[in-house]
């Protein structure tokens, strides 16, 4: 009898435990790196803002959950994501294939080119093994761009990587770094817009090859949660069908430039 | 040689993480903290003695400013220390233009100016107690042999001073290898950075953090080793005597 009744509390134990499991999203933790303007940042008065967070808000308005933004420095955003700290990652990150095999994403919601940013004065106009080097070459620890560097130029030029792209505008202003390499709206947005210096971009945007660049910026979530990734790209269909997704896109990139 | 490099390969050639590349990292990692962490004790150290020295004098206006110096130093966390030596310096005016910017442009020169100092001033600190400590009969007894202040200094008191200073000092040297892990919040690729790095690039926290762990180990292992050598020679006369 006793065995009966443990045996039938393991049962409702276990049945409590998969319902958890399946339970109705209906409050969302979302990590994001911040600042990396225009894309995550803080106004002024401390309140967190930028186009992912201003879509993530939407998109979970839409699938009527809550959603609650969490901070987590950049290197540390899969594994997080990984040992629960949150459900999902929207935090300007590049979907490639490396990361497929840790995380699962959703539909790209925007595509984003790299590109190289130096002092108006540092005198090269395209990056090649040749013009970079034994310059110092700045770029966010853990990021494609950082992969990039590292596999094409780590023989020719010293690399400094940073943990938050902040630290490196800095060192730029510094005159600490000759050039870097990162997401082009956050160089335009952090460099070009400076007023300690004047900077440029140096060549093109850089978006191939796909091996590093990938498919676009996406949202991450954990491979078992294809649930919540499903609700995800319904809202963000929905939202780019209505033209809620190109308010928010204006909001922060202006008309031009729309890709 | 070719042998080895191809044995090497071959032993890599099981996992995705430590690739000769990464191993690469690891090993400039290793190079850089220890470069880091022993110029910085050895600097420490020479400036230590004579700013002990300074601390135990009796006259106030000599051991105030000693006293100020190793208060801010062991009163404010390291990282606070590097941050304001390295990104806090860049917002002087001019600073460009100095002759210290050469040094100060390197992540490498401002870690070590800021592990320098700290470390100095817990020396320093040791190193007083240890004075402090001298056996008042060691000192009547050099007084009794006419000795000046300065030869008593030198003769009498640094000497067994240091001996006593030495475990305590040992521990000051483990302690600094540890807190050199933050020099990668200024860029620098030490082990830590390293490890950060792999950590970042293949997502695996585990195997990245472990294996530089135990690299931090060893390097405690071969301190631990050699400040135990050191006591057995230097304080062989304070151990009870076999028969």
């Amino acid at each position: 009898m006793k065995k009966l009744l443990s045996l039938s509390l393991l049962g409702l134990a276990v049945a409590a435990a998969s319902s958890a499991q399946a339970r109705d999203y209906d409050n969302v933790r979302i990590g994001v790196d911040v600042p990396y303007e225009p894309m995550e940042f803080r106004t002024a008065e401390g309140e967190l803002t930028g186009f992912d967070i201003d879509l993530g808000n939407e998109l979970c308005d839409r699938m009527g959950v809550t959603c609650e933004w969490v901070e987590q420095e950049w290197d540390g955003i899969i594994p997080g994501l990984m040992s629960r700290n949150y459900d999902a990652i929207m935090s300007s990150m590049t979907i490639n294939d490396e990361r497929r095999e840790q995380v699962l994403f959703s539909d790209p919601y925007i595509t984003m080119p790299s590109a190289w940013f130096a002092a108006s004065d540092l005198g090269i106009s395209e990056a090649t093994e040749e013009t970079l080097e034994g310059m110092t070459i700045g770029v966010q620890r853990g990021t494609l761009q950082d992969n990039y560097v590292t596999d094409n130029f780590s023989d020719v030029a010293d690399i400094s990587r940073y943990s938050t792209a902040d630290d490196m505008v800095l060192d730029m202003e510094a005159e600490r770094l000759d050039i870097v390499f990162l997401d082009f709206p956050i160089g335009q947005s952090t460099l070009l817009e400076s007023e300690e210096a004047e900077y440029v971009v140096v060549g093109e945007r850089i978006s191939e090859p796909k091996e590093y660049f990938g498919d676009g910026f996406g949202i991450a979530f954990r491979q078992r949660d294809e649930a919540l990734a499903e609700k995800f790209n319904e809202a963000l269909a929905e939202v780019q069908e209505d033209g809620t997704y190109d308010e928010i896109y204006t909001r922060y990139f202006g008309e031009e430039d729309a890709e | 040689m070719l042998d080895i490099s191809t044995w090497f390969n071959d032993l890599l050639a099981g996992n995705t993480i430590f690739t000769a590349d990464t191993l690469g990292y690891y090993w400039e990692g290793l190079v850089t903290t220890t470069q880091l962490v022993f110029l910085s004790l050895i600097a420490g150290l020479i400036l230590a003695v004579p700013l002990a020295i300074m601390r135990s004098s009796k006259h106030k206006w000599i051991s105030l400013p000693v006293y100020l110096y190793t208060y801010v130093f062991r009163g404010t966390p390291l990282l606070i220390q590097l941050y304001i030596i390295y990104y806090g310096v860049v917002f002087i005016d001019g600073i460009q233009e100095t002759f210290l910017w050469p040094v100060l442009r390197e992540a490498f020169y401002p870690a070590l100016i800021a592990f320098t100092l700290n470390t100095a001033a817990y020396t320093t600190e040791i190193f007083r107690g240890a004075i402090k400590a001298t056996a008042q009969g060691e000192i009547e007894a050099a007084r009794a042999y006419g000795m000046s202040p300065r030869l008593m200094m030198r003769r009498i008191i640094l000497p067994s001073a240091f001996r006593r200073a030495l475990p305590a000092y040992g521990n000051e040297v483990i302690f600094m290898l540890h807190a050199s892990a933050i020099a990668s919040v200024v860029t620098l690729m030490d082990l830590t950075g390293a490890a950060r790095f792999v950590y970042a690039r293949y997502y695996a926290p585990f195997e990245a953090f472990l294996f530089v762990a135990a690299i931090y180990l060893c390097l405690t292992f071969a301190i631990l080793f050699f400040f135990r050598y050191l006591e057995k020679k230097l304080l062989a006369h304070l151990r009870p005597q076999d028969a």
